[in-house]
């Protein structure tokens, strides 16, 4: 293979997974393919919890795959490479290191000249517009100007490969904009020392955006659903039919049932016992959602962009209340749509005491945990039990965290369904109603 | 971007900060020489230039007091970083290394101040380095355990992010100790370094002047002139000593605590906004200052230096969850762990139990449980006092920021300046020393409740004044459901450090002489200092253990439920 074909990066059959407390593993990714060429910006886009992150850091450096393969400019990566610089969404600046130092730090590392640190820290610092703020210690700065920094210490050692983790998602919408744009600008007029971006987000229009190319990664465990070309020529217009068109067929990917169902991803749907984790989805967002499609203009059907930007809410909060609905048969999530289902829409209309009925009839029979807790506390005499009771089930099937999770999340629904009480200081479910 | 011209100090003429600056580094040059020159005198010296009442004499022996204070907190830094970095930094360690802390911060080791002072006249024999080492070393013990917990707690809530930006730009290990670790955990390091003070003072006090058995050391210092004071039966002299004690620490505070305070502020992660920044004129005076400048520049220079000295070493990065177990190692530690368990086993059977009869053991467990008694009885009193006029405090800011530093300064004052004049009085009017030398035992330990809960009482959120206003919530039902609940988690805080420093007070506060009459009351404290008096070593070890057990079990089974209690119903976040 010539040099002009290696690919800068190359990731095959990558898997990773966590060991659990019962000596079993916990999948968080599998069989992910990747190629990074020069000259592209590589998206990978998904929910919180579909292993994006994960193989960042695996590039990085930061962690080693379980099995598989990851090679940078041909040579397998073992621990931080020197060509690839990451950019973290909190910023990660050292707070008691100034704008100038921060952005040393990394070529102090290298034990360069006093002299070559300077000259290029001062370019870097420069180039990413933070002239006049290098004596500024980053809390003296906003959060756009912090990231900057950000962006700067990246590009200073002269990386082959920018990693970026959700730069933008921790800054306002006209501010993360700017950003965006400043960095589109460069990267197109080629004045960053860079020759190829791997980019995650779980922002759909921010990767139609930037990217060239877009892996839509999916849950449980994660790996990649589809992969997309956008060959729309930048600077790219948001309000372009051609941009909206590859949105709405993001979605579409996002919202597909899985052709043969694996047994992983069949978790998230009802009907595989008390094993599965819940999500932290409160019932005022569940009914919102119902609220809010059953009106006008969806009546019943509703363009998930569409509702989306409407309602203000990115994917990572959007599907996670889509699905929930899904799994309490409230509602379907198909081809880029949400549409309600009979008893959805009958929610929507009802009074508060008709919608407590509802829920508690879908909580109980579609949520196996919700039936399981209540047929424990209806078959005692004393109709209580201990939360632990319930946590060492769950445990047998997931971390700790999760059954802590899982079980807080049907607390909170049992509540709203008046299903059953839970007194949090002594860690009891029951039937009763405090007094 | 001047920090990278050498010499910029010589730019120009020196601002008046740097003849400030000037005059303050000499005076610490000279101070540092003056007191640390009669170090290797012999010991006979000691006896040859008895001390003096004379207060002219004072500076002097606040200078001397002073300085093994200094040593004390640099020992204690240079164990904190390394015994806590080891901690955190190895899994292995850390499973013993963290419990032995937690033990070691409940040992009441002014008990053991006159074994400690046998060891080190020991390796200096026949010169007062040793006595001197003893007094450090019993500063030392009074603010280590604490730095070193919470230093390694920062080591261990460093945020994953800043973690893995050190990684991927690839800091050396060294590189990363000085640029991200230590940093990080300085403000809570020195938050703590400030809060142990006042157990410092007080070690320091005690500890200069010991007799054990038929030998008494007495190391020039504001500790031994109270000693003399009180067998002189000297009031006046002790007016003098704790006036000089008040400038002490007033000076120790401005110079060292306020700018080290006020500059770590930089390096905190999380910023609330709205929050006051400290201020110190001794800081403003050090930034200004080139000459100081230089110095911190110089610093910084070495730390990068070394970094670039010390070679880096590319180990491939494996997740600790998937780190193959050593088996052997783990085997050898586990062996090293239960060989080490049973040689001190086998002593303190060889010690204790060999020579303590069952009625001896019943009764220092009554005497231990006569002093939990006054400890428990104490702390309630000194509640009942100060956490009203602590909320009532802490809700008025411009109240608060008056008395705020007050009681601190009051915390750090070492009360056991202040009990001849209480045991004076006991002597004078012939009280009940049973119930009267108690006070003295909470005396230096209260103040912890009161600035605690004024610094929860300040936190409380005006919106939620303002609804219980609205709703006309007003006397007791106010206490009940609003005052008391939202200072709670921090009274706890308040009250575990005053319980944990009443029980060390009760070992100086339970015996107390003045001249050649001597007052005592019932507990395990005053058994205690007997025996050290005494210099019977398997009582003083008795004593000690006994005590060590009562603290940690209270603190397991009481305070410590009570504070994860209050942390979760009451804490607003």
């Amino acid at each position: 293979m010539d040099m002009e074909n290696l690919p800068l990066l190359q990731c095959s059959e990558v898997r990773k997974a966590f060991p659990k407390p019962d000596g079993a593993e916990l999948l968080v990714l599998e069989g992910m393919n990747l190629e990074l060429r020069e000259g592209q910006i590589v998206g990978l886009l998904g929910r919180s919890g579909s292993g994006k992150s994960t193989l960042l850091r695996l590039i990085a450096g930061l962690a080693e795959p379980s099995a598989g393969s990851l090679n940078y400019m041909g040579k397998r990566i073992m621990g931080p490479a020197p060509g690839i610089a990451m950019v973290f969404q909190s910023f990660a600046l050292f707070p008691w290191l100034t704008v100038f130092e921060n952005v040393a730090l990394g070529l102090e590392a290298q034990r360069m000249s006093r002299a070559e640190i300077r000259t290029r820290s001062l370019a870097a610092i420069d180039l990413i517009g933070l002239d006049g703020f290098e004596s500024a210690y980053p809390r003296e700065l906003s959060g756009g100007m912090r990231q900057r920094v950000g962006f700067a210490r990246a590009l200073v050692v002269h990386p082959n490969i920018l990693l970026m983790d959700e730069p933008f998602s921790a800054l306002d919408v006209l501010t993360a904009e700017t950003l965006r744009t400043d960095f589109l600008d460069l990267w197109s007029e080629g004045r960053m020392p860079i020759k190829g971006v791997v980019l995650v987000t779980h922002n759909i229009e921010e990767a139609v955006l930037m990217c060239d190319r877009i892996l839509v990664f999916g849950s449980n465990p994660g790996r990649i659903l589809s992969e997309l070309k956008v060959t729309l020529p930048q600077p790219r217009n948001r309000l372009d039919p051609s941009f909206r068109e590859l949105v709405e067929k993001i979605y579409v990917e996002m919202t597909a049932r899985p052709a043969g169902a694996t047994p992983g991803r069949q978790e998230r749907f009802p009907g595989l016992g008390i094993g599965s984790v819940l999500p932290q989805v409160s019932s005022n967002l569940l009914a919102g959602l119902m609220e809010a499609v059953a009106a006008a203009p969806f009546n019943g059907v509703a363009d998930l962009p569409k509702i989306a930007s409407d309602l203000q809410m990115e994917i990572d909060e959007l599907f996670p209340v889509g699905e929930t609905l899904q799994m309490l048969r409230f509602a379907v999530l198909e081809g880029g749509d949400i549409t309600l289902m009979e008893d959805g829409l009958a929610f929507a209309h009802a009074d508060l005491d008709e919608r407590k009925r509802i829920f508690m009839r879908h909580l109980l029979t579609y949520v196996p945990l919700a039936a399981h807790v209540r047929r424990v506390l209806d078959e005692r005499a004393s109709h209580s039990a201990r939360k632990s009771r319930f946590i060492d089930e769950l445990e047998d099937f997931m971390s700790e965290e999760d059954a802590d999770r899982t079980l807080r999340a049907v607390v909170r629904w049992g509540r709203y369904a008046e299903a059953f009480a839970y007194d949090d200081e002594n860690a009891m479910f029951s039937l009763e109603n405090p007094t | 971007m001047n920090r990278f011209e050498p010499y910029v100090f010589l730019r120009g003429l020196a601002s008046r900060w740097d003849v400030l600056a000037f005059i303050v580094v000499i005076g610490l040059i000279v101070f540092l020489g003056e007191t640390s020159r009669g170090l290797f005198a012999p010991l006979g010296q000691l006896q040859q230039t008895p001390l003096s009442l004379n207060p002219v004499h004072l500076p002097e022996y606040a200078a001397r007091t002073t300085f093994r204070m200094l040593a004390g907190l640099f020992l204690s830094l240079v164990f904190t970083l390394t015994y806590a970095t080891w901690a955190a930094k190895s899994e292995r360690a850390g499973k013993l290394l963290v419990p032995i802390l937690d033990i070691l911060q409940s040992v009441p080791i002014l008990g053991f101040i006159s074994i400690t002072v046998v060891f080190f006249m020991s390796l200096a024999p026949g010169r007062v380095l040793g006595a001197e080492f003893a007094a450090i070393f019993a500063i030392f013990t009074s603010q280590a355990w604490n730095m070193a917990f919470s230093f390694y707690q920062s080591l261990r809530t460093i945020p994953i992010e800043l973690t893995e930006a050190a990684e991927s730009f690839r800091l050396s290990p060294w590189m990363r100790f000085w640029q991200l670790e230590v940093p990080f955990g300085l403000p809570a390091l020195i938050w703590n370094m400030m809060m142990s003070m006042s157990g410092g003072w007080f070690f320091v006090v005690a500890s200069e002047s010991i007799s054990v058995g038929h030998t008494t050391v007495a190391l020039p210092g504001v500790g031994s002139y109270i000693a003399l004071a009180i067998a002189d039966k000297n009031l006046g002299a002790i007016g003098w000593a704790i006036a000089t004690m008040l400038i002490v620490i007033l000076l120790y505070d401005q110079l060292l605590f306020r700018p080290l305070v006020a500059w770590v502020d930089r390096f905190r992660v999380e910023q609330e906004p709205g929050v006051r920044v400290p201020q110190s004129w001794a800081l403003t005076m050090m930034r200004r200052s080139r000459l100081i400048q230089a110095a911190t520049v110089a610093f910084h220079s070495a730390v990068l230096w070394t970094s670039r000295a010390v070679k880096r070493v590319d180990a491939p990065i494996v997740d600790v969850a998937e780190r193959p177990r050593r088996r052997s190692l783990d085997l050898l530690w586990v062996s090293l762990i239960v060989l080490a368990l049973v040689v001190s086993l086998w002593h303190i059977v060889a010690v204790l139990i060999r020579q303590t009869s069952v009625g001896e053991a019943l009764q220092v467990g009554g005497l231990a449980f006569l002093t939990m008694l006054r400890v428990f009885v104490l702390i309630a009193l000194a509640s009942v006092v100060w956490v009203p006029i602590g909320v009532w405090v802490g809700m008025r800011p411009r109240a608060a920021q008056f008395v705020q530093p007050i009681a601190q300064f009051m915390a750090a004052f070492p009360a056991n300046l202040l009990f001849p004049i209480a045991v004076y009085g006991i002597v004078t009017w012939k009280l009940n020393p049973d119930i009267f030398l108690s006070p003295l035992m909470i005396l230096g330990t209260q103040w912890y409740i009161l600035f605690n809960v004024i610094a929860g009482a300040s936190m409380i959120p005006a919106e939620m004044r303002y609804a219980a206003a609205n709703f006309r919530v007003t006397g007791w039902l106010w206490w009940r459901k609003v005052g008391i609940p939202a200072v709670l988690p921090f009274y706890v805080t308040g009250a575990i450090t005053a319980s944990g420093g009443s029980w060390n007070a009760a070992i100086v506060a339970e015996i107390a002489t003045w001249g050649d009459s001597q007052v005592q009351a019932k507990g395990l404290g005053a058994y205690i200092a007997d025996a050290t008096t005494a210099g019977d070593f398997h009582r003083i070890v008795l004593g000690i253990g006994t005590m060590s057990l009562f603290v940690v079990v209270i603190n397991r089974i009481f305070w410590r439920p009570l504070y994860y209690y209050a942390e979760r119903k009451y804490r607003m976040t």
